[in-house]
């Protein structure tokens, strides 16, 4: 539960006051807070850990975290179960 | 993907692993702190790739891991009240406490449920008005602001059926600790990256100068890992004790100043347990007491209990850097990530977890 997962920001919006995120991780979107990262806009790209983004990546590093870990098989249970909401691969 | 190549990159790594061997003299024992940076270790075999003089020993930075067995026990004492649903992360289901676990309580029909944040145990509570929602919330540094932030929001929503059942920990007071201890063989630290992207790397600082220990903040993969112990190796070899920064992607001095400003203002600093390490002074967080109507401890009047380690599970010698994983007798017949004695053999960033998943074949023979 301690891994931090990069993901795209696809759209920002408020939710019960927070700054809330629709964050694509690697094609599964999914809501994250972005309360502690005030500097970040659509289409950056931030890490996120527990649903709530820690800081803000370059694409380059998103996208090289994100393989490593689906490569250790590290994502299970660090996402909610896939949507098809959104295809979109990180990029 | 020539970004992955490069930090995954053998050559890269073999040839860190080269300048290491070059430049070691003399035996080292290295410590890497988080369970994550224990499973890149294990799951590349960068211990095999190091010359034999570094010896690389697991910290204790695995949440699931030094929750403590009371923490466990009272959970499955809420989750068993009708009353109550109770709420964590998926890890914290399986893991023993002294005679059930959340899972069997749920199996029993408790209404015990997963979450992936701590804002999805707020919106649990927001649409059952009608149940008390104890979210079970461990973590260190890196996970203590989201559940800060749940405890906040529910204050701010005036949500009177959300409560906290706390276990937080943080890094500096265990390595502290494990400085201080009698037996301590630690020569050199790798810090948590994610903890210290939260909390900035000013606060190993103290440490450095303190103890005069060499600490680099390391990142998760193999070249990360690989640079951080050529970055302490180069430290001892020249006599030198400093602070260095091996994850500069992702880690600042200063750090998250605003998930820092929430940790402040919902938690303070209190002395916490370990499990299979024991009372650590100053090394949790409690909720304030203006957050007290969410404190579940406090709601729900628990007793302070204490219950004793189960006696076949050396947890605690490998938490501390004392033994490794495969020098208990239990390891991977009597204690499996399905059956496990102890919390480093549930976690996936378990020491015990990442031995059994990586190296059991080799330890069996």
């Amino acid at each position: 539960m301690c891994l931090a997962i990069p993901g795209k920001v696809l759209e920002i919006s408020e939710s019960s006051g927070l700054r809330t995120g629709r964050v694509n991780f690697g094609g599964i979107v999914s809501q994250a807070c972005l309360d502690y990262v005030p500097g970040v806009e659509v289409g950056d790209y931030v890490i996120v850990h527990v649903g709530f983004a820690i800081s803000k990546v370059d694409r380059e590093e998103a996208e090289r975290t994100y393989q490593a870990l689906e490569s250790m098989g590290m994502l299970e249970g660090e996402l909610p179960p896939a949507t098809a909401e959104d295809p979109e691969k990180l990029s | 993907m020539k970004y992955i190549d490069e930090y995954r990159d053998e050559r890269i790594a073999h040839g860190l692993a080269a300048e290491i061997r070059q430049l070691i003299t003399r035996p080292c024992v290295l410590m890497e702190i988080c369970g994550g940076q224990t499973h890149t270790i294990m799951r590349y075999g960068l211990d095999e790739l190091l010359p034999k003089e570094v010896e690389l020993v697991h910290g204790p930075g695995c949440p699931v891991c030094v929750t403590p067995l009371e923490t466990i026990d009272k959970a499955i004492e809420l989750a068993v009240r009708p009353d109550v649903t109770l709420v964590s992360y998926g890890d914290m289901l399986r893991v023993p406490g002294s005679s059930s676990d959340l899972f069997r309580a749920k199996a029993n029909g408790s209404d015990v449920r997963v979450v992936y944040s701590p804002l999805e145990a707020l919106k649990i509570a927001r649409s059952s008005p009608n149940r008390k929602v104890v979210f079970l919330a461990i973590g260190f540094e890196t996970t203590a602001p989201a559940n800060a932030m749940a405890v906040w929001q529910a204050h701010r929503e005036s949500l009177t059926n959300f409560y906290m059942l706390a276990s937080h920990v943080l890094v500096p007071p265990a390595i502290r600790l494990l400085l201080r201890s009698a037996d301590n063989r630690v020569q050199g630290f790798i810090a948590p990256g994610h903890v210290c992207t939260v909390m900035g790397c000013q606060q190993y600082e103290e440490l450095v100068s303190e103890f005069q220990v060499p600490i680099v903040v390391g990142g998760f993969e193999p070249v990360d890992l690989l640079e951080a112990i050529l970055m302490l190796v180069r430290q001892l070899e020249q006599g030198q004790a400093k602070l260095e920064n091996q994850y500069v992607r992702s880690v600042t001095r200063l750090g998250n100043v605003p998930a820092q400003e929430m940790l402040e203002k919902v938690f303070e600093v209190t002395d916490q347990k370990w499990r299979g390490i024991g009372l650590i002074p100053l090394s949790g967080l409690r909720l304030r007491p203006e957050f007290s109507q969410h404190d579940a401890e406090k709601i729900f009047g628990m007793a302070e209990i204490h219950v004793e380690e189960p006696i076949e599970c050396i947890s605690a010698q490998v938490l501390k850097g004392l033994k490794k994983p495969t020098d208990c007798s239990a390891f991977g017949t009597r204690c499996t990530p399905e059956s496990p004695l102890g919390a480093p053999m549930v976690s996936a960033e378990g020491a015990c977890a990442a031995y059994y998943r990586y190296r059991r074949h080799k330890a069996l023979v």
